[in-house]
């Protein structure tokens, strides 16, 4: 396994991620996008960690779990913030939530 | 590289978690979308050990899979009626973002393949140590000392934030 191979599989994820968050119409589904998007991130840093910098320096493998703790609390404040949504418009289609346009 | 036992099963799992990525943002019942996206988690997981990062590895599984796909699951449950079950897509806006994300994969592959730094970087099976070690040292002890109490502040904050906006409003 080179690192190529980890790149191709982390840019295909993100692209998957980036297509979820262009043409789905639920905020949860654009959540789960997002979460695509971060993984391929993680999993970058993971393979560079791994093949680039020396194999006792561990740095990136660290800031994939720190990229782990920051999707947690991100997918929690986006939850709460989909609630209230829901509360307030009775429906999460991101393209009904208008008050802000002008 | 031979076709080993451990390619064929990295080869799986790169498969796996492709195909479930797919799966989450083709399908249409997000509930299916859901499990699909806990398969990607595992499937990534797996790509850890295959790195030889095992304590990143069991974070995935704990955190994503135990943690944030449990609270999507209560999302979908608590905002979606049996109608927003079933996603709605529109067919101008599909292929808008189909030309879009191809463009954007041609581009990332075209670099990746181009790239004369990261060609010939391949493991050649040696086995490292665990790592579960080293990360403790680092971060509670070492260099990441610092981020790792801004995180757990920031952690503290986003629970407080969380808890304060999805409550129900008290007006007096």
């Amino acid at each position: 396994m080179s690192l190529q191979h980890y790149l191709v599989i982390s840019a295909i994820l993100f692209t998957l991620g980036i297509f979820a968050v262009l043409t789905r119409r639920n905020a949860i589904s654009i959540l789960m996008g997002i979460e695509l998007i971060l993984n391929s991130c993680n999993l970058n840093f993971a393979a560079f960690s791994r093949f680039v910098t020396p194999p006792e320096n561990i740095d990136g493998q660290i800031i994939a779990i720190f990229g782990i703790v920051l999707a947690a609390a991100e997918a929690a404040v986006f939850l709460a913030i989909i609630l209230a949504i829901y509360r307030e418009f009775g429906s999460i289609r991101p393209n009904e939530v208008d008050t802000l346009k002008g | 590289m031979e076709f080993t036992l451990k390619t064929f099963i990295f080869y799986g799992f790169a498969l796996l978690t492709v195909a479930s990525a797919l799966v989450v943002v083709t399908v249409r019942n997000i509930v299916h979308a859901a499990f699909s996206l806990m398969v990607t988690l595992f499937g990534v997981a797996g790509l850890y050990v295959f790195l030889q990062a095992d304590f990143l590895a069991a974070t995935q599984v704990i955190v994503y899979v135990g943690g944030i796909l449990v609270l999507i699951l209560f999302g979908v449950m608590m905002t979606s009626g049996r109608l927003e079950m079933r996603l709605h897509i529109e067919r101008g806006q599909l292929l808008l973002g189909g030309v879009i994300s191809a463009a954007l994969l041609m581009l990332l592959l075209t670099i990746i393949a181009n790239t004369p730094k990261w060609k010939n970087l391949s493991d050649d099976g040696e086995q490292l140590e665990p790592t579960t070690r080293r990360i403790g040292e680092l971060i509670l002890n070492g260099q990441f000392l610092l981020p790792f109490e801004v995180v757990s502040v920031l952690l503290l904050v986003a629970l407080i934030g969380a808890a304060l906006i999805s409550r129900k409003e008290v007006r007096d």
